[in-house]
């Protein structure tokens, strides 16, 4: 039972995570309908970026606040710079372009800070909460940092002008642009926060799977199986997404564990993640292709 | 597309031919080395094709062909190695596995379109070193070891170096597949197929059968690049889980990119690119790094992600389309 426990925790904070990128990824679609393959790597490289402060002497905060900063910037510059002259390019050009970035942000990474796999820090404190140290510090401040900032983004989109601005030119561009919204402006805003809560996911995962170059290939592939799952055009079905995937793949590897211990037949533990993550973004782009909580796309012909 | 004229094509092969032959009177210039390297180019040219025939003719864009070169190079590897086939054999093998793989992936894909197959190729390609680790398959995938197989040697006691052999047999292999695929393009299917790419609807209305041609199309596709990972396996004769990372698919992207989306030449000058550019990484790594005086460990990647970017300005028909152009536009001009 404690074992169970244990696993929902991690399972929970895993998904608090995935839900963080998982918004970022749905946060440019909406507006876009471009699926960034790069997002894992922009926050593996600001993540990089908070580790460099750090290692400067930069207080953990102070670095992480710096990151995320620096990650808007790159979002927005990256909109403006490469992005917006694609507008109404193929499909197949803009994946190229996500595909080149990853591999240019993998690359890059690797040449600065080498593919060592380096150590990252944890802000919160050693000791256990709860009941019988069910839940480590790390996880419950993984999962509280990662509400705030998604308590923050919903004040800022629900209630702000700037965030109401925003969602009309997602929603609709051409009437936005009528009523005075300066569309191509919040697209680029759109892609700063989306790489900033990339950051902001990059820098909580990294105590838990160390940093390298390719630390985030993983954990996009849950985040887009989270963003499927919750309905890839809807950010609170993101969020949600997010959690259920985070469970759902700790509670397969505990089941597998015990079907092991119990049987001992392996079926099915932690090196199958990545499989696992494979499944459910199949199956839920063949059966439900807008997830639990998405709007389903009537194409008109 | 242009046509590739055909005396030029003569030539080439001719030249193609003959000069491994002259490794006994210029063995510097035509080292082992060399021919192995032209070896892995051929191969790469034949991975590309199949992505190309996939993403280029038919419009579905596939970010996982690795995936399918690892399931070539592993079922040419594991007959080698359980069952003893001889190295010749694996190849139609592998085709026959990949075309089968490629089909069964074909199915799902059906209902996805563009930036979703990209998502679900993505995802197959980021999963497949894990699944080739699998506990249950490690008997016959020899696990994170890999499985090292043994180098092919001149058959009928032919007085060829196994670098010679490897290269003539690859050839062999790649001019066969290319005039299938110019054949099969030039054929009513091949029309089909393209009509698919370029107007579904339109496609279907004359009567067309999307969903047979484009799973039969990603079988095909998967069986190049799968007959492309089973050479590889001869020629490296090794294979291990962690050389089929997300980064074999980029590099297939990089070479249909290069070439040129939908053009048959362009696949063999997109493959020949980029293993050439793999190749000199390293001394252009030093050369940033000593010469320059950068603290910089450039890598390839760098340079194949900048050149997808700038690509996609320049040249959106890649280089062999944009000298095309270029030239074309020199005649009008002339």
């Amino acid at each position: 039972m404690e074992q169970f426990l244990q696993q929902l925790a991690s399972g929970l904070a895993n998904g608090a995570i995935y839900a963080a990128l998982a918004l970022a990824l749905v946060m440019i679609y909406v507006s876009t309908d471009h699926i960034n393959f790069a997002q894992g790597e922009m926050a593996m490289f600001s993540t990089y970026i908070s580790w460099q402060l750090m290692s400067w002497g930069a207080d953990y905060w102070v670095a992480f606040i710096a990151a995320v900063a620096f990650s808007f910037v790159m979002g927005v510059t990256i909109e403006r710079v490469i992005l917006r002259p694609l507008h109404n390019a193929p499909v197949l050009s803009i994946i190229v372009v996500f595909i080149g970035l990853l591999a240019i942000f993998n690359s890059v990474a690797g040449a600065i800070w080498s593919y060592l796999i380096k150590s990252f820090p944890s802000p919160f404190p050693k000791s256990d909460f709860g009941i019988a140290g069910v839940i480590g510090a790390h996880q419950l401040g993984v999962v509280t940092v990662t509400l705030v900032v998604l308590g923050l983004l919903f004040v800022f989109f629900r209630f702000t002008p700037l965030g109401l601005a925003m969602r009309a030119a997602a929603q609709n561009p051409q009437m936005a642009r009528l009523v005075g919204v300066r569309v191509d402006w919040m697209l680029a805003l759109g892609w700063g926060l989306a790489a900033s809560v990339g950051a902001v996911a990059g820098i909580m995962v990294a105590h838990i799977v160390y940093l390298d170059p390719n630390m985030m290939g993983g954990i996009l592939l849950y985040a887009f199986a989270s963003a499927l799952v919750g309905g890839i055009s809807n950010p609170g079905g993101a969020v949600a997404g997010g959690f259920i995937v985070g469970v759902l793949e700790n509670m397969v590897a505990y089941a597998g564990n015990q079907i092991e211990k119990a049987t001992g037949v392996y079926i099915i533990g932690n090196g199958e993640k990545l499989t696992v993550a494979l499944i459910i973004v199949i199956v839920v782009l063949t059966v439900k292709p807008a997830g639990l909580f998405g709007r389903v796309v009537v194409k008109r012909v | 597309m242009p046509a590739f004229p055909k005396k030029w094509l003569a030539v080439l092969l001719v030249l193609a031919v003959a000069i491994p032959l002259l490794q006994p009177v210029l063995p510097d210039v035509v080292s082992n080395y060399r021919l192995f390297l032209v070896s892995t180019m051929i191969i790469a040219a034949i991975a590309v094709l199949g992505l190309n025939l996939l993403t280029g003719f038919n419009g579905q864009i596939s970010l996982g062909h690795g995936a399918f070169y690892a399931v070539g190079a592993y079922t040419a590897a594991i007959l080698m190695d359980q069952v003893e086939v001889p190295y010749w054999a694996t190849v139609p093998a592998a085709a026959v596995v990949c075309f089968i793989v490629g089909y069964l992936f074909g199915l799902p894909a059906l209902k996805l379109e563009g930036h979703y197959l990209a998502l679900a190729t993505f995802a197959l390609a980021l999963a497949v070193p894990q699944i080739l680790k699998y506990k249950w398959l490690e008997d016959l995938t020899g696990g994170v070891q890999g499985i090292v197989l043994l180098k092919p040697e001149a058959p009928f006691g032919l007085p060829l170096s196994e670098d010679q052999w490897l290269y003539y047999f690859c050839l062999v292999v790649m001019v066969i597949l290319y005039w299938a695929a110019a054949n099969m393009l030039n054929s009513r299917s091949g029309r089909a197929m393209m009509a698919i790419r370029d107007q579904p609807m339109a496609a279907s209305t004359m009567g067309i059968d999307l969903a047979l041609y484009k799973t039969v199309t990603f079988g095909i596709s998967a069986a190049y690049t799968g007959i492309a990972g089973a050479l590889s396996a001869s020629a490296i004769s090794f294979v291990a889980p962690d050389s089929f990372t997300i980064f074999l698919s980029i590099k297939f992207l990089i070479g249909l990119v290069v070439g040129g989306v939908g053009s048959l030449a362009g696949s063999v000058v997109g493959g020949i690119f980029y293993v050439l550019v793999d190749n000199s990484a390293q001394s252009l790594a030093l050369f940033v790094k000593d010469d320059l005086g950068l603290p910089f460990d450039l890598s390839a990647y760098t340079v194949f992600g900048v050149l997808l970017v700038a690509l996609m300005y320049l040249m959106p028909m890649g280089i062999v389309g944009g000298v095309y152009l270029a030239v074309r536009k020199l005649r009008s001009h002339g």
